[in-house]
């Protein structure tokens, strides 16, 4: 041991951590890039500098009333809700130690998704909708929480399997309210099942519950490094696994849940993002959280605004176009580590 | 790293199911000793290291890290305190090596710390001293079990415990480095005032490694004492239930299934 101290060896901290900013900084210029092609982009097109100028001033009051009043709420609300998705989604998979886990895997979107649908068949609309879909969330939440829990402790796979049971139970719910609902109402909530960024009103909330979840999880980064490695060799490593789980599960239910209130259920995000950035290079959670953040939220800003311009005067639902982006970019980046190894 | 540090129990009683594994045990690990845990499978070496770590509760009996109850010291204290090797563990998401086993400066570092040069050196030291100098930027996935296994090793070795409780240490390893391991630990032991407990399956490395040994019989019978009164024939068979011969040549005497 005492001839191995301090030897040089090849292996340079700096560099592998100067490539993964410079990583960072490209999905920053991602997010950017979608931005303006968010704002740019739809039935009235319009330059960059038209943008601009409507942004800062209102001399034009269409453009201004467009970009100001149309694009960017529902940018920052693609974005928002992109993000929200990829961090939970993050948080699930080192949570249940599972790489297939994602935001809804434990029915939390069965739950919001039942009494949303309950509020629109019911004819309620607008807030309404939210709140009511917000609790959904909460209840199944607390369900599979009190649930899981059963005679104190729990493993990965007790908490998954009850998620997974209450969340084909939601399903069920789901599919009764769809039979029994008044034909009127049935594309409205079907295009609340496959995620519509259009409901969106105010995006404060999600906006302000997003940065909360990102400084939380960067406060959490290293723990989620060690609690991927297990629960026994977390606590071995000084840990309080028990308390950290709860957190765990408590903050990404709630990121899901703003998720779903803005805008139904938005599948693959959730689940992908954050493999795209591990097969980026980006495994450490305290870098793999601002990419995920990054890369859920531009995909998402992407997706949307190929949704609502890619055929005239028909708006697609955004989980088409996520899949349609998503899928070939990470199809691409599993090839292409395939061949590295 | 904090150094002699001393581990005890008593009235150490611990079961799983109806089964009692080890009933009022007391007992002192100090500063320069290396025990050996024997006994078949299932008699309890896993739990009974897992219980010291910490990690699980005993059934009933206290645990003292320095006269200190275990149960009442945080998780990150004790992580500075005492190493635990597991004898499995998977990372669902693997990465490189160097990741991995910076893990292990975990109980070190405060939450929005990155690691420092120190402990990127103290990562790459740990991996030369179990032979994987070079391996910084493998993929966990290209590793061997043996490599693995090392690997593991390394990272307690990170996380400079100055108690080492190891499940099964040498698993996957071949004689080389089951030579060279066992000789880094027991010698570190001695020059830095650690403390080691292994459950091992061999009795010649026992004999060969360790000042102390624990046996662990079925009914939940413990012997300990030194290595070097413990060993004999008539204790290993009643240990393993197996008739056991003893051969002498010029390395000393070793124990074989006859």
């Amino acid at each position: 041991m005492s001839n191995a101290q301090g030897q040089q060896s090849n292996y340079a901290p700096n560099v592998v951590r100067q490539k993964a900013y410079l990583q960072l900084l490209l999905l920053l210029s991602i997010a950017l890039i979608s931005f303006i092609v968010a704002l740019t982009s739809g039935s009235l097109s319009l330059s960059f500098s038209e943008v601009f100028s409507a942004i800062s001033s209102d001399a034009n009051p269409l453009h201004h009333q467009v970009v100001y009043e149309l694009r960017l709420p529902r940018m920052v609300h693609a974005f928002t809700t992109g993000a929200l998705l990829a961090l939970a989604g993050a948080l699930m998979q080192v949570l249940l130690r599972n790489p297939l886990a994602d935001p809804y895997i434990l029915g939390i979107s069965g739950g919001s998704a039942v009494f949303a649908l309950i509020a629109i068949a019911l004819g309620v609309v607008g807030w309404m909708v939210s709140a009511s879909a917000f609790f959904g969330a909460l209840l199944a939440m607390f369900l599979v929480f009190g649930l899981a829990r059963g005679q104190g402790s729990w493993t990965e796979n007790r908490l998954l399997l009850t998620g997974v049971v209450l969340a084909s139970g939601w399903g069920a719910i789901v599919s009764f309210v769809l039979t029994i609902a008044p034909q009127g109402k049935l594309r409205s909530l079907i295009f609340w099942l496959m995620g519509d960024l259009s409901f969106a009103e105010n995006f404060w909330p999600s906006l302000i519950t997003l940065a909360i979840g990102i400084l939380i999880c960067l406060y959490f980064a290293r723990s989620l490094n060690v609690l991927s490695l297990g629960a026994m060799q977390a606590q071995s490593l000084g840990l309080n696994i028990n308390r950290f789980r709860w957190q765990l599960y408590v903050i990404a239910s709630l990121l899901t849940a703003m998720a779903i209130i803005q805008a139904g259920n938005i599948g693959f995000i959730g689940l992908i993002i954050p493999h795209l950035l591990r097969l980026m290079g980006l495994r450490d959670y305290r870098l793999l959280i601002p990419g995920a953040v990054l890369a859920g939220g531009s995909l998402l800003v992407f997706a949307d605004t190929f949704a609502r311009s890619a055929i005239e005067d028909t708006a697609l639902p955004v989980g088409i176009l996520t899949a349609a982006i998503g899928v070939p970019i990470f199809i691409f980046l599993l090839y292409r580590g395939v061949k590295s190894v | 790293m904090s150094s002699n540090s001393t581990l005890s129990c008593k009235d150490l009683y611990l079961k799983i199911g109806n089964k009692v594994l080890c009933d009022n045990l007391s007992l002192q690990i100090e500063p320069g000793q290396t025990w050996a845990v024997l006994g078949l499978n299932g008699a309890g070496k896993t739990t009974l290291l897992h219980a010291l770590a910490g990690i699980r509760p005993a059934n009933s009996g206290q645990i003292y890290l320095n006269e200190k109850n275990l149960t009442e010291l945080a998780r990150h204290e004790i992580a500075t305190q005492i190493g635990l090797l597991l004898q499995t563990q998977q990372d669902p998401f693997p990465g490189k090596v160097i990741e991995h086993v910076l893990i292990g400066r975990h109980p070190y570092l405060k939450a929005l710390q990155w690691e420092s040069e120190a402990d990127y050196q103290i990562a790459i030291d740990a991996l030369m001293t179990v032979g994987l100098d070079g391996f910084e930027n493998r993929d966990l996935q290209s590793l061997s079990g043996g490599e693995y296994q090392r690997m593991l090793i390394a990272m307690v070795l990170v996380q400079q415990p100055s108690i080492y409780l190891l499940d099964e240490p040498i698993n996957h390893l071949d004689w080389q480095h089951q030579h060279q391991i066992l000789g880094t630990l027991t010698s570190m032991t001695e020059q830095k005032a650690c403390s080691l407990m292994m459950a091992l399956h061999d009795v010649n490395l026992a004999a060969r490694y360790c000042s102390h040994t624990l046996m662990m019989f079925d009914d939940g019978q413990i012997k300990s004492g030194r290595t070097a009164d413990l060993l004999n024939t008539e204790t290993l068979e009643e240990l393993y239930h197996t008739p056991i011969v003893q051969i002498e040549n010029e390395q000393g005497q070793m124990f074989s299934p006859s």
